[in-house]
């Protein structure tokens, strides 16, 4: 039922939006703001872009943010796929729901303990503190979510094509690798997005475990901010955005698109009995 | 691959030579799944080039059994021969022979081609030799034009043929089928159904097929083994598991049969006379039993085999009992006659509709006279 929309729904749609999403534009605006002062608007510029590139500090901390984020997001996407593959597969075996317990903890573990305990961890360990003790926490911490997602991607996974693998001669470390694996990619793939963001966007477990040497875009921008915002900070935080939505764009679009051609080539393949 | 069908189907029958070594052989086989007796303590023979039957409803142990064959389960007890030669410790990928999924389980990332030659890929063999079986595969099921398909672009029907030729491509020593055509409807399913006999016939291949559907059944099998509760309740040809049930259990399974309780009151080599109490009446019946004068028994007569008329039949040597015609069910092709015999035995007559007469001489509460042969019923003991 297609009715007018009441005034009331749109007052609390806009309300809603506003709520979420002013913020943001605001940022976004300002971005584009020809004065140093963050708050007071005096012009369209773009000098911002350009000199956040010539900010090498900064330009540092997208490049140890990325490195950062590719590895432990690679690290946790396996270790979260072993670990979904045996809640998953192993039926139930002895400390199970320990395991299990285990593996989700760190969903709903606050950070700061979570950033705490590691930060012990790695002193005991008389570890320095730098790029591989980010990682390893950020590996830690995101790969309760891919093992999530993997696991409900494998419980629809129809395991009589395991099975008419192995009957047609199939050993199964490769039935794993020729069957499994292709089916649960998306489910692989979407986690790996996933711990890849979370990685991105973390500031409380990375500030924990971070050395001099390696500080990461959040930590950057959140101690410039508290020294009072620049500009540069705005642009940066712009083209974070930008990138963010296209990608999501991109997935639900192509997701969409392969859903539809689907449903129309089984739609094809049923009228041309 | 669509031929006539033959004259005659060869004579059959390895079963009965004492001589004949089986090609599958289940010893004593007990599966388990915790305290769940799936099998229980199951033997069976099948025999080279046998199309046999797993008949049985949900839970019987049908599937468990073929499963343990293929090597997806492991029997708790007992041992499965494949040619005299002990199957346990041989993983599923290793056995020469393949299953057809009641899913089918084909692979959806793969093109209708590729899923053929899996197995031969896993075999490696020369892609030569690949490229022509496959060719011969999808001939064999006529899906020639379909070979760059997925399988989502597939019919059910297409689906199950392309899982059938995956299944043969690698042309195992014995072909497992598990409910293969319980997704097709009807029509599709009956024409399987002959395709499916005469590709057996074809490639002479030996045929193990689960199904839960007796028509089924006894139309593609030369032997059927029917299942219930974890074991076989009897293993015989179509024709006699459907003429001489060996128990209660199995001819209420397959079709509808009248059954009447009573006790032997004569008996005579196999001419027998049955004293039902419900009747009151004295039943003559030619049947090979062991049972004796006192003992309890009952008679089954499938409802085809009765006759039904206003008059009392004139023959003296046959069975004839009166009733009232309390329902009648028409089908088309066939109609249902429920006739009240005794205040609490109701019986089934079934008479064809050979002419075109929507009238019928019979009707609901007519008084009428059942009737049939004394070699029609069979004596049952269990």
């Amino acid at each position: 039922m297609l009715s007018r929309p009441s005034w009331f729904n749109i007052t609390s749609l806009v309300v809603g939006f506003s709520f979420l999403y002013l913020p943001i534009v605001i940022l976004i605006v300002f971005s584009f703001n020809d004065a140093q002062l963050a708050t007071v608007w005096s012009g369209f510029s773009t000098r911002w872009y350009g000199g956040m590139l010539q900010n090498e500090q900064l330009m540092q901390a997208v490049w140890i943010t990325l490195r950062i984020g590719l590895t432990s997001a690679t690290l946790a996407t396996v270790l979260g796929t072993l670990a979904a593959l045996v809640l998953a597969r192993q039926g139930r075996f002895f400390g199970r729901s320990l395991f299990s317990g285990m593996i989700y903890a760190p969903l709903v573990m606050p950070e700061v303990i979570l950033g705490l305990s590691l930060v012990l961890l790695f002193v005991a360990m008389d570890q320095n503190q730098g790029f591989w003790t980010i990682m390893i926490a950020h590996t830690t911490f995101s790969m309760c979510y891919v093992t999530v997602i993997v696991q409900s991607r494998l419980s629809e996974f129809d395991r009589s094509l395991e099975e008419a693998a192995m009957d047609l001669g199939c050993p199964p470390v490769r039935t794993f690798f020729h069957i499994t694996l292709p089916q649960i990619l998306p489910g692989i793939l979407a986690g790996w997005m996933l711990a890849f963001t979370l990685s991105l966007n973390d500031l409380v477990i990375a500030s924990f475990n971070a050395g001099p040497e390696t500080t990461t875009l959040p930590m950057r921008i959140y101690g410039q901010v508290k020294l009072g915002g620049t500009p540069e900070i705005n642009a940066i935080s712009t083209i974070l955005i930008l990138l963010m939505t296209v990608g999501v764009i991109l997935a639900s679009v192509l997701t969409k698109r392969q859903r539809l051609k689907r449903m129309e080539e089984e739609r094809l393949a049923a009228a041309h009995l | 691959m669509k031929k006539p069908l033959g004259p005659v189907r060869r004579a059959f029958s390895p079963w009965d030579n004492p001589s004949e070594q089986p090609f599958i052989e289940f010893c004593n086989v007990t599966k388990r799944f915790g305290r769940v007796v799936a099998v229980d303590d199951l033997s069976l023979k099948i025999y080279e080039r046998e199309f046999h039957a797993l008949l049985g409803g949900s839970g019987c142990g049908k599937t468990t059994l073929i499963r343990m064959l293929a090597g997806f389960e492991v029997p708790s007890e007992g041992q499965i021969y494949l040619q005299g030669q002990d199957l346990s410790g041989v993983p599923p990928y290793k056995r020469p022979m393949n299953m057809m999924f009641q899913s089918y389980a084909l692979f959806p990332h793969m093109s209708v081609t590729k899923n053929i030659a899996f197995g031969l890929e896993m075999d490696g063999l020369p892609s030569r030799e690949i490229k022509d079986r496959v060719y011969d595969m999808l001939a064999l099921v006529r899906l020639e034009g379909f070979a760059k398909r997925r399988p989502h672009q597939l019919t059910d029907g297409q689906r199950q043929r392309v899982a059938l030729a995956r299944s043969l491509a690698k042309r195992p020593k014995v072909l497992l089928l598990d409910e293969p055509l319980a997704a097709l409807e009807k029509k599709l399913r009956e024409e399987t159904q002959l395709e499916l006999i005469n590709l057996q016939e074809q490639l002479k291949i030996t045929f193990l097929i689960v199904t839960h559907d007796q028509e089924e059944a006894m139309t593609v099998a030369d032997r059927i083994s029917l299942m219930h509760m974890g074991k076989i309740m009897q293993n015989a040809t179509p024709g006699e598991i459907y003429e001489q049930p060996n128990s209660r259990f199995v001819a209420e399974f397959l079709g509808d049969i009248n059954v009447l309780d009573g006790q032997i009151s004569k008996k005579q080599d196999d001419e027998v006379q049955l004293y039902s109490s419900v009747l009151g009446d004295h039943l003559d019946v030619h049947y090979p039993t062991p049972a004796e004068v006192g003992d309890h028994a009952a008679l089954a007569i499938r409802p085809e085999k009765m006759r039904i008329s206003l008059d009392k039949p004139e023959q003296t040597d046959i069975n004839a009992i009166r009733g009232e015609v309390w329902d009648i069910a028409y089908m088309g092709d066939v109609s249902i006659y429920h006739v009240k015999v005794a205040e609490t035995e109701t019986l089934r007559a079934i008479v064809a509709n050979t002419t075109r007469l929507v009238q019928r001489p019979i009707t609901w509460e007519d008084q009428v006279w059942l009737s049939w042969d004394s070699d029609a019923g069979v004596i049952l003991l269990a």
